[in-house]
């Protein structure tokens, strides 16, 4: 019991803190820039409505859930094909490498000319800038996959989609995961900027509506629901990988005790 | 074997090129989208020799240079600092957890209003982001540090500050060197987004001009040269962490490439 109120202490302690800070060092501030936190804290409700959250989150929340999934897909399934065989990765090593390093965001006139200015520009550039992470470190995981339990699985006749599933797949997945985590942030990064400069709703045209009307309170909300929606996905994403990656972490946590 | 992976890997780089070349001007695509290679690296040519394209990759990289060294000194010192006082690494872990998560374009808005289309709003992005990289790195690196060798080094009378020079850093250095090197690359993807958004002069606000003004071969050719740095920082910074770890088993067992 001891125990617990003194984790939860160190928990608390520095975010209150800090909290406590913000609160009264903006109190009496008539800086238009930086209102009271006071002030803040009371517009949210008022900003962030159910009819908002319907119209503005909602969106913007499904199309950073449809680029990141074509990404994964097409990252994991790319990578594999790569990754297997020594020849066609020598092909693509330099290519890959300079499309990996082109900034993904800049990508966003490219496929502005393509594809409008419509949901689908959005889910593309979310897609492209996340499916590189992926790829490449599903090349990595799938190219580490251990020779002799490659060997092995030959030897007892494991073929086809079951070698791919337990073999490949699961012995590259610390890898992929990986991949997964850098994509989560750059897939944020994009929604937010493909809603700043061509859309009609999401979170990102919120804010920047709210930055060209002054309404800097209101703005200041909009940053505060970015740092809780970044934060939730990454709290969700690190229970997902503690469930899918379980075996991982047990393995190397018995290894480390056995050396 | 070398010899036979760089030739495979020039002529996919050859057959990408190609490509580019040959689906505009089969008409698989409206050259108007996407210009043939040829176009681009004309478009490339004429960048190169323009003045103002020179001063915007100066500011870019300035953007990039300065931002990158804010952030990685203060997440060292501050890495240190956590880590080694007790206690303050427990305090700090939840604030971690929840500001790292936080997306640096949600500071946009902000940076917009306070400095405007400057230096400045791009340095916010850049630091945000890039500090990150290093403190959570800087942070494992210290917690990798064998308690054998620090009880050792303890016994034999070293002071705090030989501690953290001598047994310290040197374990936690790999660790630094990851976080610096994706720091470096976050920080050209946010010098450069901050400048595509905001306008703060740079590579990011000519892709814009070039954009707004239909200049499309001018636009890719700028695309090219964004994507040519991030390789030269990528490659740059795995040379300077090679150079730095010579000494370290996981460089020293690794052949040299």
């Amino acid at each position: 019991m001891k125990r617990l109120v003194l984790r939860l202490v160190f928990v608390l302690a520095l975010p209150a803190l800090l909290v406590a800070v913000w609160w009264l060092a903006s109190d009496g501030s008539t800086n238009v820039f930086w209102p009271p936190l006071r002030t803040i804290l009371q517009t949210f409700p008022d900003v962030w409505t159910a009819e908002r959250l319907r119209a503005d989150v909602l969106p913007s929340i499904w199309r950073l859930a449809a680029g990141y999934a074509l990404a994964a897909v097409v990252g994991v399934a790319v990578g594999t094909v790569i990754g297997s065989y020594r020849r066609v990765r020598a092909v693509c090593e330099p290519v890959l490498e300079f499309l990996r390093a082109v900034p993904p965001p800049v990508l966003l006139p490219v496929i502005m000319l393509f594809a409008g200015i419509g949901d689908t520009m959005k889910v593309t550039v979310i897609a492209s800038g996340c499916v590189w992470p992926i790829l490449l470190n599903t090349v990595e995981g799938v190219r580490a996959v251990d020779p002799v339990m490659l060997e092995t699985a030959r030897s007892y006749g494991i073929t086809g989609p079951s070698r791919l599933r337990n073999l490949v797949l699961r012995s590259a997945s610390p890898q992929i995961f990986a991949g997964l985590r850098q994509s989560l942030s750059i897939g944020i990064i994009l929604m937010v900027i493909s809603e700043m400069s061509a859309a009609s709703n999401g979170i990102g045209f919120t804010i920047v509506q709210f930055q060209r009307s002054f309404a800097v309170p209101d703005m200041w909300t909009g940053i505060l629901v970015l740092g809780l929606l970044g934060y939730l996905l990454s709290v969700l994403f690190q229970l997902v990988e503690r469930r899918v990656l379980a075996w991982y972490h047990g393995l190397r946590a018995s290894t480390r005790r056995s050396p | 074997m070398r010899l036979q992976n760089a030739a495979l890997g020039a002529a996919g780089l050859a057959a990408f090129l190609a490509l580019g070349e040959a689906v505009p001007r089969l008409g698989l695509v409206k050259e108007e989208y996407f210009p043939p290679t040829s176009r681009i690296a004309s478009a490339f040519a004429d960048e190169l020799s323009d003045g103002a394209f020179w001063t915007a990759l100066g500011d870019t990289l300035t953007g990039w240079a300065l931002g990158l060294a804010i952030a990685v000194s203060a997440g060292i010192v501050i890495g240190v600092i956590v880590s080694v006082v007790p206690y303050l690494r427990e305090a700090t872990a939840s604030t971690i957890e929840f500001l790292r998560p936080i997306p640096s374009v949600a500071l946009i808005p902000l940076a917009v209003l306070l400095y405007g289309s400057e230096l400045r709003s791009v340095l916010l992005l850049v630091v945000y982001a890039a500090f990150w990289q290093v403190l959570i790195q800087t942070l494992y690196g210290v917690q990798d540090v064998d308690p054998v060798a620090d009880e050792t080094a303890r016994s034999y009378g070293l002071g705090t500050w030989a501690r953290i020079r001598h047994v310290l850093w040197p374990t936690a250095l790999p660790y630094v060197m990851t976080g610096v090197r994706l720091a470096a690359a976050v920080a050209l993807i946010l010098a450069i987004t901050g400048e595509l958004v905001i306008g703060a002069p740079g590579l990011g606000a000519r892709i814009a001009v070039a954009q707004n003004s239909q200049a499309v071969p001018e636009m890719y050719a700028l695309i090219v040269v964004t994507g040519l740095l991030g390789l030269l920082i990528n490659v740059g910074a795995r040379t300077v962490e090679r150079r730095a770890l010579a000494w370290h088993q996981s460089v020293r067992g690794e052949v040299a490439v």
